[in-house]
């Protein structure tokens, strides 16, 4: 029947692309590769164990801005015991000294588009956005 | 009863998967071998049914009309209810697929107490909770795209940025997930609450519903509460579609689960009435034109029929006829 045809038509359009991610990644040749991250500056010791961090590191910081912004409170004591400062340019990035190369990675890879950076500046792009703009709250949020 | 039985093997199933997510020989089995497996019996079976249904006869033109069909030019028809041409017949096709349009006319008929007065009220919730289940899904398997493609389409990204709209929480809540669960659970409680419904209820409507709920219960589960090395679940759908499985060891269970339970649906899928996804573009009382009075539509396998009329029999028998002294139709004879 004539039909058919429009049918057999339908179900390829829907075949193909359902099966997007299959053919299209191998096209691309894309590979089930983990980015490779930058190793944090000031060795191996991070304010929680590494299993919790990569998987739950955006409820410590949201309690850390809490924390911060309603009791002013900046002192955290570690599961290991030892204390930080609860900030997120001077305690992560700190360590983790470059923002491409460690939170972009992942984030990115995952498809992940967080809000940190609406008000956070990474200190060493703050550099650049001084000497670009010359913006006076550049500067006031960079140091 | 139903209901019961279909949480029950919803239970053992998700069991099966987190147990399965635990043990490093079963979790390989449950991240590599039973997604490829159910993923082949989803395009099969989809394939397999689209293609029953396309060999099978529609002789006649039977779509279900709710409107005056085209008739005299002074009469006002209905355009969309009773479609005469593919346009209109299309227009309908996507009211139907994209809003459900038929639903939206859902009616409860009611026995009011006052007296032995039969009511027949609108019924929208059933029409709105599938609405926003179908809607929500959708963007859902959308948003989804990020863990099998990469770099993540820009309009993944876009799309959970609207969904995420409102910054609640890191990671920000999506709220398509929350109002798929909800109107699961709307749709879940209407079948256990009203008692026509329920009678009307099957393992299959009960199963069906679970099972997407256990799947959308894990997925914000994993998102919001227990979470996971989401890297590694990138790695390892990443894996399945270039047809080089890894299984990370860092993934919690949970999402073992969460992956278990999707193959479960993609399997159980077209033998189903969750087939109905491609089932109602093949409806024909929906997707054929209402012109059966202006189109004659001859019978396409109808074959030519071997006959024996009266008159090629009284032909046949015509001496003997005339011998017997029988009337007959046609007085004198071909032969003589």
């Amino acid at each position: 029947m004539r039909d058919r045809v429009w049918i057999t038509l339908g179900l390829i359009v829907f075949l193909v692309g359902i099966t997007y991610p299959i053919w299209f990644n191998n096209a691309a040749g894309v590979r089930a590769e983990a980015p490779v991250l930058r190793k944090p500056v000031k060795g191996p010791n991070c304010v929680a164990p590494l299993e919790y961090m990569r998987a739950s590191h955006m409820e410590l910081l949201t309690a850390w801005r809490d924390e911060v912004v309603r009791q002013g409170n900046r002192r955290f004591v570690a599961f290991d015991g030892r204390t930080y400062t609860m900030s997120l340019s001077k305690t992560c990035l700190d360590c983790h000294d470059n923002r491409a190369e460690f939170c972009d990675r992942c984030h990115s890879y995952a498809g992940v588009s967080p809000y940190c950076w609406d008000c956070h500046v990474d200190p060493r792009q703050a550099r650049t956005v001084r000497a670009w703009a010359g913006r006076p709250q550049a500067e006031g949020w960079a140091r | 009863m139903h209901a019961w039985t279909a949480l029950i093997t919803i239970i053992i199933l998700a069991v099966a998967g987190y147990v399965g997510g635990q043990l490093s020989a079963t979790r390989v089995l449950i991240g590599t071998i039973v997604p490829y497996v159910a993923i082949g019996i989803f395009l099969v079976g989809i394939a397999w049914r689209v293609i029953a249904w396309a060999r099978s006869p529609v002789p006649f033109r039977i779509p279900t009309t709710c409107g005056q069909q085209k008739s005299l030019p002074w009469i006002k028809r209905a355009r969309f209810d009773s479609p005469f041409t593919p346009g209109e017949t299309i227009v309908r096709m996507l009211l139907e697929v994209l809003l459900f349009r038929s639903l939206f006319r859902n009616t409860r008929a009611e026995l009011r107490r006052e007296g032995p007065r039969l009511l027949y009220e609108e019924e929208k919730w059933l029409w709105l909770g599938a609405l926003v289940f179908h809607w929500s899904m959708l963007v859902v398997l959308l948003r989804h795209l990020r863990f099998f493609r990469e770099p993540t389409p820009a309009i993944v990204l876009l799309l959970q940025r609207i969904d995420g709209f409102f910054q609640i929480g890191a990671p920000v809540v999506y709220w398509t997930g929350v109002t798929m669960l909800a109107a699961l659970g709307y749709l879940l409680w209407r079948r256990l609450k009203i008692p026509q419904v329920r009678y009307v209820s099957l393992f299959t409507d009960y199963f069906a519903l679970y099972l997407l709920m256990a799947i959308a219960g894990s997925g914000i589960w994993l998102r919001y509460f227990t979470k996971t090395d989401i890297v590694g679940v990138k790695q390892l759908t990443l894996g399945l579609m270039t047809f080089t499985p890894v299984v990370p060891t860092t993934v919690a269970p949970l999402f073992f689960m969460h992956l278990f339970l999707v193959s479960v649906l993609l399997a159980y899928f077209p033998f189903s009435k969750l087939v109905h996804m491609p089932g109602i573009f093949l409806s024909p009382t929906r997707n054929l034109p209402n012109n059966s009075r202006a189109v004659r539509h001859i019978n396409p396998w109808n074959y030519p029929v071997k006959v024996h009329t009266y008159e090629e029999w009284e032909e046949e028998f015509r001496d003997k006829l005339i011998a017997a002294g029988l009337p007959l139709d046609k007085e004198s004879g071909n032969h003589v």
